[in-house]
């Protein structure tokens, strides 16, 4: 017993699943009588629709029924006297057009070709009403989003930045990212009566989707089942129930077969959220030696007409450094786009590519080596709270990255270092994103045979969620890792949080240490040892001894009521290695070191894993990502896989990830704070900071394509 | 997705009978051709599919390299003969698409793939290369990647590919068969501009097939190089491309073959460029005046301005490289 399983590395419990392809992703139910929905693109970008002409589409071959907003019946849920009616897109509730591709149609046929043929058939007759899309156009008719968590923030003076005797002002561009997941989103529905369906569906929280449905068809909560296995991928576009998996039960209802609705990846642009675009303008000011003196924060981004979405991006410039001032404001820009998401490192990512540039561009013109004015203005107590942090090893990140990286070979002179043509630059970004922790519960059976299986209605959307549990079980229960399995992805089983924000291990974790924990003691009373005997006892035997085939307890894990004397953060400091073709504009990273304190690591590859994804997909917003609407007809230009760059190998060079991995003593039971949204923030100014010092050359609009660097 | 017919020919002479009915198009890799049909974008009534043809060789006789369609991407960047006599072709085919793309695509098919501009690809927006006298999308829209050289007020498409840019550079001879039997085309003459048919990207017939195509030799390899500058590393159509071919001896460059990709609507070959490298040392002031050279006519859009900068740049980086000034 007592094997310290905690930190080594195993490999993937589910690993083989999927490289065999045996793991069964949502897309792959095939209930008898499965029918086919495919979605039809409204091809105006505001207005109304008038007409709807379904007769040759109702003709085509194998084609079962055409939903429209002239024929759908009412989802109870959208209406506005439903208990609580819902917000977002209603797709065919009405006949208002928002933006361009919103679903005007879902035709369902016997195959996916005969329905997605028949689609090409539907004619619309549209009133065009004006429009926008061009978001620096429309900038100016910004407006306040709603909310407490959004108000304006003014600590000491606002702008006092502007007295500093060293002041940069300037302002960052993010466009639009998708989140692009590899697996489409997709729903099947299939309804046993009229009163209960079950769902397969791509989905980061079974239990919120099992909500939101009973909410829109006004069923028991407990009548609806949601499946969501696996999962290829999310990075946030599935931590809502969005429309099309509305329309996919909607849809089987009415023609009282189970229905399939797999978007394109056209219909990814425009239906499951993105990153919205973000102009941040940051001034921040310091005296000689490097001491803040203020820093003022302000975000525009894209939003959609008929909802707000706005990103907590200027949280980070509150708490991250120890500035006397500070003020921060947000304001969001409504188009004719469809609505924004989370998206990976939601918020402090967008965020802290402004803030770690502007201090990149401040430590240039104070002279000062970039971690050394980091250190100077290091925050010992949470700034905006005055809370002391849980924990925090922001130091020990930058001492080890700059280490790893080769630090000392940065010249503190842009444009400087050469090798051969190329030009070398070093650069670093630092992060933080908020530690979480949900009220879950977790299930445990012992088997007579000696097998352990754990249930709890969370999700994975990739991190290798069951596999973090399984080492939790391992080391808490003294058994080896192949004896235990742990069953998630289905909303019957115990109630857990949705996966988001990096909460899954302290949640979850922390529940199954809890039932773990539970059972044990429940062993060990049983087997008449004295309660904290730490005598290895044989569980078997111990079932054998009463007769009980197998023994099963469910424990609730709530967060710790001290946690709120804390400022709980998982922090990050990325460096990053450049070469810069001075001719052809070519920009290579040559390496990457992401060094996080993430509190204590559970599983060392997964963990690892976490950080080279993360740091992929830094690389993808600061070097190749862009969605790219033509503001003619309020339509993207690039949604496919070919225009829009998501990074492929040859971008990506080695990447190095390390962990200060030490305990977070508050958080939770376990001591890990999280890191899967930790390893995106700060990546991108990393590679803006490295290219700037490689070329005094300072692009503020990401991503850095060629044509940027040689521009004059 | 229209339903449509498939058949696999039996032999040359098949396909060209079948090509004669109309609505007819030949299927080879599919990579371009499967994508345009689900967009869309085309419609044919009928495929002939042609990958079981003899068409596949690659064979070195009398002074020429001689090229089946049907040889594949992939194999033909790694055929022995390829990369010891026109490591160019080698370099240009290893710099385009993926992997995976490239074990489908074939060497008529890549001649024949279409253009990549987002508007002739979407069916809801305007384009005269699909939809004849509906406009230009791209003119006054997104048209970052499009053409520099040879516009025309109703196209200013590019053609993607990177291994014609090498052909084109490599004085190639492309074999066609029709009703009337084979002829031969000068790859140079093989694509055309888009002028007033921008919906024709070459001078194939409707009813002729690609056979193959002839490299002559040359004394080039020892200097030949293929930069293409892309917005990421790999799977991303060329900003720009330059192929350079160089036969250089006792220090003097004695005759020079350049052209460029991703400006135009067809590779585009810099006579000029050659002649005014003839006879000529190598070096980075020659080579800057060369590429200003090259420039001359260049004209933008609001999006691609950079690419005349950009073009300029990569002729003389390529011609660098080649030319053994620096390493690749
Ligand atoms: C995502 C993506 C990225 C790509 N990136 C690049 C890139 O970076 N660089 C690049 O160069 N290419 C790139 N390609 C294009 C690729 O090279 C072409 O798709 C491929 O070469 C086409 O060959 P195929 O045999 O599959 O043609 P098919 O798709 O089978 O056919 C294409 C056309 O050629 C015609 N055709 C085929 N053979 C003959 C023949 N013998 N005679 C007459 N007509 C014929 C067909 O009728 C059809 O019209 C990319 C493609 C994709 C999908």
């Amino acid at each position: 017993m007592n094997k310290d399983f905690i930190g080594e590395s195993l490999d993937r419990v589910d690993g083989r699943l999927k490289v065999t392809g045996a793991a069964k992703y949502s897309g792959e139910y095939k209930p008898a009588g499965l029918t086919y929905g495919v979605l039809v693109p409204a091809t105006i970008t505001s207005g109304i629709l008038n007409a709807i002409d379904t007769k040759a589409a109702l003709r085509a071959s194998g084609v079962i029924a055409v939903i429209t907003p002239f024929n759908a019946p009412k989802v109870p849920g959208y209406q506005p006297d439903a208990p609580r009616p819902m917000k977002g897109l209603k797709l065919f509730n009405d006949n208002k057009i928002h933006f361009n591709g919103q679903p005007v149609a879902l035709v369902i046929a016997d195959t996916f070709e005969r329905a997605t043929h028949a689609a090409s058939l539907i004619k619309c007759k549209y009133e065009r009403q004006s429009f926008a899309t061009n978001f620096h156009e429309n900038m100016e008719t910004n407006s306040k989003p709603a909310g407490e968590q959004h108000k304006e923030y003014v600590r000491g003076e606002a702008n006092a930045y502007k007295s500093a005797p060293f002041i940069v002002e300037e302002s960052y561009t993010l466009p639009s990212e998708m989140h692009n997941p590899m697996e489409l989103h997709v729903t099947t529905a299939i309804w046993d009566g009229d009163d209960k369906v079950t769902l397969y569906t791509k989905s980061q929280g079974v239990i919120s989707s099992q909500r939101a449905i009973a909410t829109a068809f006004n069923l028991e909560q407990k009548n609806v089942q949601i499946n969501s296995h696996f999962v290829g991928g999310a990075f946030g576009s599935s931590l809502r129930t969005w429309p099309h998996e509305i329309a996919a039960v909607q849809a089987a209802r009415m023609v009282k077969r189970p229905v399939r609705v797999t978007l394109t990846r056209e219909q990814m642009f425009l239906l499951v959220g993105y990153r919205p675009l973000t102009v941040q303008k940051i001034g921040i000011g310091a005296t000689a030696d490097g001491k803040l003196v203020g820093i003022t924060h302000e975000s525009f981004s894209q939003t959609a007409t008929y909802e707000d979405f706005t990103e907590r991006s200027v949280n980070v410039s509150r708490f991250l450094y120890a500035s006397p001032n500070a003020n921060t404001r947000y304001k969001i820009v409504p188009l004719n786009v469809g609505v924004p998401a989370p998206m990976r490192g939601p918020g402090e990512a967008t965020g802290a590519y402004a803030l770690e540039s502007a201090l990149d561009e401040l430590s240039y013109k104070l002279n000062i080596d970039p971690i050394e004015l980091r250190l100077k203005n290091y925050a010992d107590v949470n700034p905006e709270t005055n809370l002391p942090w849980s924990s925090k090893y922001l130091k020990e990140c930058y001492q080890q990255g700059a280490a790893r990286i080769g630090w000392d070979k940065r010249a503190q002179k842009p444009g400087t270092n050469r090798d051969g043509e190329w030009l070398v630059g070093y650069g670093m970004g630092g992060g933080a994103f908020g530690a979480y922790r949900g009220k879950t519960q977790a299930r445990i059976i012992l088997s007579a045979d000696g097998t352990v299986v754990i249930k709890s209605a969370t999700s994975d959307i990739g991190p290798g969620t069951a596999t973090a549990m399984v080492v939790i079980a391992a080391d808490r229960l003294g058994l080896s890792a192949d004896k235990i399995t742990f069953e998630l992805g289905n909303s019957a089983l115990p109630v857990a949080p949705t996966q988001g924000g990096s909460s899954t291990v302290s949640s979850v974790g922390s529940a199954v240490n809890d039932v773990c924990v539970a059972l044990k003691q429940k062993l060990y009373n049983l087997s008449g040892k004295p309660e904290n005997s730490t005598d290895p006892i044989d569980y078997t035997n111990v079932l054998q001894q009463h007769n009980l085939p197998s023994l099963e307890l469910t424990t609730e894990s709530d967060v710790n009521p001290d946690a709120k004397k804390y400022a709980m953060y998982s922090f990050s400091a990325h460096f990053v290695q450049v070469y810069v073709h001075p001719v052809t504009g070519v920009v290579k990273i040559k390496k990457v070191v992401a060094v996080v304190d993430g509190g204590k690591i559970i599983n060392m590859k997964t963990a690892s894993s976490q950080m080279i994804g993360g740091a992929v997909g830094g690389i993808g917003m600061a070097m190749t990502e862009e969605a790219v609407i033509d503001d003619r007809y309020g339509k993207y230009i690039n949604s496919n896989f070919a225009d829009y760059h998501v990074p492929v190998n040859a971008d990506i060079p080695q990447i190095e990830a390390i962990f200060i991995d030490k305990p977070d003593p508050v958080l939770n039971p376990l001591g890990t704070k999280g890191i899967g949204e930790i390893s995106l923030i700060g990546v991108a100014p990393a590679v803006a900071n490295a290219v700037y010092n490689a070329t005094g050359r300072r692009i503020r609009e990401m991503p850095i394509t060629p044509d940027k660097i040689l521009k004059g | 997705m229209k339903q449509f017919e498939y058949v696999k020919a039996g032999s040359t002479q098949g396909v060209i009978n079948a090509l004669a009915q109309p609505g007819t198009k030949i299927i080879a890799g599919g990579t371009n051709l499967v994508d345009l049909m689900k967009r869309g974008v085309t419609a044919p009534d009928k495929l002939v599919d042609i990958t079981h043809l003899p068409l596949k060789d690659i064979t070195a006789t009398s002074g020429r390299l001689h090229i089946g369609t049907l040889a594949l991407n992939s194999i033909v960047s790694e055929n022995s003969l390829v990369q010891k006599k026109q490591p160019l072709l080698s370099m240009a085919l290893k710099a385009g698409a993926s992997p995976q793309l490239r074990n489908m695509a074939t060497v008529g098919g890549n001649m024949m793939q279409r253009t990549r501009c987002g508007y002739f690809y979407d069916t809801t927006l305007p384009c005269n290369k699909r939809q004849p006298e509906s406009g230009c999308g791209a003119k006054e829209g997104y048209n970052r990647m499009h053409a520099i050289f040879g516009t025309s007020e109703k196209c200013i498409a590019v053609h993607p590919s990177d291994m014609c840019v090498a052909l084109a550079a490599l004085d190639t001879t492309v074999i066609i068969a029709g009703k009337k039997g084979e002829r031969k085309l000068a790859f140079t003459d093989f694509h055309k501009l888009p002028g007033d048919t921008p919906e024709l990207d070459n001078h194939l017939a409707k009813d002729e097939i690609i056979l193959g195509i002839e490299i002559p030799d040359n004394n080039f390899a020892d200097h030949s190089y293929y930069l293409k500058i892309r917005d990421r590393q790999s799977y991303a159509f060329a900003l720009v491309s330059v192929a350079v071919a160089l036969d250089i001896s006792n220090g003097v460059i004695r005759s020079a073959r350049l052209a460029m990709g991703g400006v135009a609507h067809k590779p585009w070959r810099l006579y000029d460029a050659e002649k005014a490298l003839a006879g000529k040392q190598p070096s980075v002031p020659l080579f800057e005046q060369i590429a200003r050279g090259a420039m001359q006519g260049a004209k933008a859009y609001q999006h691609n301005e950079f690419k005349i900068n950009l073009a300029s740049n990569a002729v003389i980086q390529a011609l660098k490289v080649a030319s053994g000034l620096v390493p690749a």
